[in-house]
């Protein structure tokens, strides 16, 4: 692994947010300390906004009912990777088919969290603040996973995104960033501005964790995230390295497929296998202590509508991966797709808590108490965590 | 803060270069509802662009390999945006989408790049008048309401029409009633298209059977056609109700079977059958579902399009409707957890008027709870940037250069990710990067602005309202431009 080589301008920056965090006593001391030991682990967290259809990403074309709910979507999967008997992953994941046959992928089909009905706004609250009710928590998972890792030093925590994410908010310190074609601001001014915001919790707070944040990323070269392959560098990049964020978040949108879904599918499917495929080759040594999960709000209607698209459902798919993870198999107990096996005679039957699976996945692989991390990470659940996702 | 510094900032869009703040800041704000212009001159002369997005879907259908290039499509609008940024753009996935786009068939192209040359031409103008605006506060309910009703600029054809959708359906009934604004902003076509009912028909309609029985005759080739639900989900979620707000699936089923015919001009494939309806939507029987619909427990005739206007009617004033607008109209004015006795006191105004919005914006201006308390809610970037363009007197940026420095801040208006629109509370907004972006922005801009007597500006924007640490770190400036920059990020500038 090597050390990012800082030029002469990010090392002002750094020792300019490192000033500025000895100023601003409420986040003086651990903000700084983020020594990564040899070996750590590393999680990517990937939210998929707009309820992602698992039956589209990997694709139960082994059941005969397969034909009947959705023939116009046959021909994508002929000639693509298959799974097993009753499993085809679709054309656009090219490079998560290859971690999967390498061992680094695995997929949980027909998971979903409690939420039971079908608004993306409140299932997204749910499976980002972790509560069993929406809109009843403020903080989110994340961010009381790096609160349960904190014994000693508090992981650094970072949300790839120019907004934080509700599944960061909370408590424990964490950061978000975005690259941003606006040109730097002198530094006696962003000095100055430290020092206006000195007296002011809020603004002080968000102005110190901005620099430290951007002193790292500072060469990225981006301007925006809407290159998917480049996104996932600058993922890993922010993750390499001792000062490397331990636990990182970034979202990707665009799965809302209402209408025409093979084309509209397929659109944002090649952008997370560009994220993942970079990613994974970027984080280098590091991708084998690495953890990725990928999870949706809900999935979709198992059924083509009027309009050659999916409407909002229920069971979707996980996809977990990384070095870390045991891989190349599905993890699923397969409801079918008969009417009466159909959730509301509609949806995919959720038979696993999504819960599960990244409770489950981030105790093990971080070493916590399984227990207790889904009972802090996803409170009021009945489901137990999944075990043996991940090597330890 | 002082009530002159909570009628220029909480319910405005900050001072105006030039204005002094108002000497009874309640009958200014009841002033400003009067005297609204709902068309200003930039807006009353932009071209009437009913029927083009439909035909530049007709166009998209037309092409041979659909598929392929809806994909390109997709591609272009984001070749498009990034050709809104300030600065040419490093990235070489913009030049393959560049080539992508040169690889579109000519007319197909051109279409495209008229699409978002008026989406970047009426983001500037909805700036510059909300920048020059005598009457901010209506402005700032226009933005509020237009939130309430978001539509995005991502969907194919839907850039011609976001704008039009804020100019025509939206600012004519910030003062009227709710009813008007909620079945002129869902029936218009940014919304049918956004939210693909344009391409909904009706199972049991004779272009649903005919199309079903051609279908069948083809096997697997025919066009499959029939409920898209996706608009009446929304409207009951986003629009009227709220999330709990007692509906069922098989609501959202039957209303979604009575917005069936309900279309958008200019598509080739109906216009034979289509009746032209207000605002560039258009109504084709053929494709609607016949039947009576039943919507929580009330049952509707079917009278063509008049069944879903029936539907609306309903919903807009209904008790559970008047809760959930009014909660999120105290949560933008006031603060991210509003009082209730606000709350309440909005919502009995709307039953009592049956949603009259003008009776509802001065029952807000007349409220106690409107002028209590600290600065606390985080002004988003549009406000801010208003706030500041305002302030400062800087008028004279160019279209790209204001579609750069939004998207910049992080919000483009009619661009929200979801139907939702914007988030209206500070965790979505105050966050490191946000923050950092408004700081490197305010800086370049005041290096470019008048700077003169920051100091006392400050005073007249905030008055009665400047904190004594913010005065401080003003006059400790080494320039009256570094002055400005300060005062353009100070807590003040950035909570209202």
């Amino acid at each position: 692994m090597t050390k990012t080589v800082l030029n002469p301008h990010l090392q002002r920056r750094a020792l300019l947010a490192g000033s500025l965090a000895l100023g601003a006593s409420s986040l003086a001391a651990p903000r700084m300390a983020f020594a990564q030991a040899p070996g750590a682990k590393n999680m990517l967290f990937v939210l998929l906004r707009g309820a992602m259809d698992g039956m589209a990403m990997l694709a139960p074309t082994g059941e005969s009912r397969f034909e009947e709910l959705r023939a116009a979507a046959l021909p994508d999967y002929e000639g693509a990777r298959r799974i097993d008997s009753t499993f085809v992953l679709h054309p656009a994941f090219e490079q998560v088919g290859k971690s999967y046959a390498a061992g680094d992928a695995l997929f949980v089909h027909a998971a979903a969290t409690s939420y039971r009905a079908r608004s993306h706004f409140d299932g997204q609250d749910l499976l980002e603040s972790g509560a069993s009710t929406p809109n009843t928590m403020r903080d989110g998972w994340i961010n009381r996973l790096v609160a349960l890792m904190s014994d000693q030093t508090t992981p650094r925590a970072l949300a790839i995104a120019p907004t934080m994410p509700l599944a960061l908010r909370g408590n424990a310190p964490v950061s978000n960033y975005a690259p941003s074609s606006l040109p730097d601001a002198s530094d006696d001014f962003l000095d100055r501005v430290g020092k206006l915001y000195g007296g002011d919790a809020q603004l002080g707070e968000l102005y110190t964790s901005a620099l430290e944040t951007r002193a790292m990323a500072a060469d990225d070269g981006l301007r925006n995230l809407r290159d998917a392959a480049k996104a996932g560098e600058l993922a890993a990049s922010l993750m390499r390295g001792e000062d490397g964020a331990r636990i990182a978040m970034i979202e990707l949108g665009g799965w809302d497929t209402h209408a025409n879904q093979r084309a509209t599918f397929a659109r944002p499917a090649r952008n997370l296998d560009a994220l993942l495929g970079a990613y994974a080759a970027s984080m280098g040594s590091a991708w084998d202590d690495t953890l990725v999960l990928v999870a949706t709000e809900f999935g979709r209607t198992a059924r083509y509508n009027g309009t050659a698209g999916t409407d909002h459902g229920t069971g979707s798919v996980a996809l977990v991966m990384g070095g870390a993870v045991r891989g190349k198999r599905v993890v699923a107990d397969w409801p079918g797709l008969g009417d009466s096996q159909l959730y509301q005679k509609r949806d995919l039957m959720p038979t696993t808590a999504l819960e599960s699976v990244l409770a489950g996945a981030a105790a093990e692989h971080f070493g916590l108490d399984p227990a207790i991390s889904m009972a802090s990470l996803f409170p009021g659940r009945s489901a137990a965590p999944l075990s043996g996702l991940v090597r330890t | 803060m002082s009530t002159p510094s909570i009628a220029l900032n909480r319910f405005g869009y900050g001072i105006r270069v030039g204005e002094t703040p108002p000497s009874e800041p309640q009958a200014d704000l009841l002033r400003q509802l009067s005297e609204f212009d709902t068309r200003p001159g930039p807006l009353s002369a932009r071209p009437n662009t009913s029927g083009e997005a439909g035909e530049l879907l007709q166009i998209i259908r037309q092409s041979r390999s659909a598929t392929r290039e809806k994909a390109a499509m997709d591609e272009s609008a984001g070749t498009m945006e990034s050709s809104m940024d300030a600065q040419p753009d490093p990235n070489p996935a913009r030049t393959r989408r560049n080539a992508q786009l040169a690889a579109l068939p000519p007319e197909y192209r051109a279409k495209l790049i008229e699409a978002y040359g008026r989406y970047r031409v009426d983001v500037a103008e909805r700036m510059r008048v909300a920048v020059t605006s005598p009457t901010p506060f209506a402005e700032r309910l226009v933005h509020f309401w237009s939130n309430h009703f978001s539509v995005s600029a991502g969907k194919p054809g839907t850039p011609f029409e976001v704008g039009n959708h804020e100019f025509n359906a939206i600012r004519p009934h910030v003062t009227g009633k709710f009813s008007d604004m909620l079945k002129a902003a869902v029936l218009h076509p940014a919304m049918l298209l956004y939210l693909d009912q344009f391409q909904s028909v009706g199972p049991s309609s004779p272009y649903g059977e005919r199309q079903r029985r051609r279908a069948e005759r083809a096997g697997n080739g025919g066009r499959p056609v029939g409920l898209n639900e996706n608009l009446a989900r929304e409207i009951l979620e986003l629009h009227t109700l709220g999330v709990d707000g007692g509906y069922s699936q098989a609501d959202v089923t039957e209303f979604a079977r009575a917005l069936t015919g309900w279309s958008v001009q200019g598509l080739g494939r109906v216009r034979r059958f289509a009746e032209e309806k207000p605002g560039g939507a258009s109504y084709v029987a053929l494709a609607h579902e016949p039947g009576t619909r039943r919507i929580m427990g009330r049952a509707y005739e079917d009278t063509g399009a008049g069944q879903a206007i029936a539907i609306l009617d309903d919903l807009a004033t209904h008790p559970t409707t008047a809760r959930f607008v009014c909660t999120k109209m105290a949560r933008h004015f006031t603060r991210d957890d509003p009082a209730k006795s606000l709350i309440a006191r909005l919502e009995s105004d709307f039953l009592q008027t049956g949603g009259d919005l003008g009776s509802l914006a001065r029952t807000l201006v007349n409220a106690p709870e409107a002028w209590e308390g600290d600065a606390v809610k985080f002004r988003q970037p549009v406000e801010w940037l208003t706030s500041v363009l305002r302030f400062t007197g800087v008028d004279d940026l160019s279209d790209n250069r204001i579609n750069g420095i939004l998207r910049q801040l992080g919000q483009v208006p009619w661009g929200a990710p979801s139907p939702a629109g914007f988030d209206d509370a500070a965790d979505s907004w105050a966050g490191p990067d946000a923050l950092l972006r408004r700081v490197e922005l305010a800086d370049r801009i005041a290096r470019n602005a008048p700077s003169d007597a920051v100091l006392e500006r400050a005073e007249t924007a905030f008055p009665g309202a400047l904190s004594d640490n913010t005065r401080t770190w003003l006059s400790r400036a080494e320039s009256g431009s570094q002055a400005l920059g300060l005062l353009l990020v100070a807590p003040e500038m950035m909570r209202r």
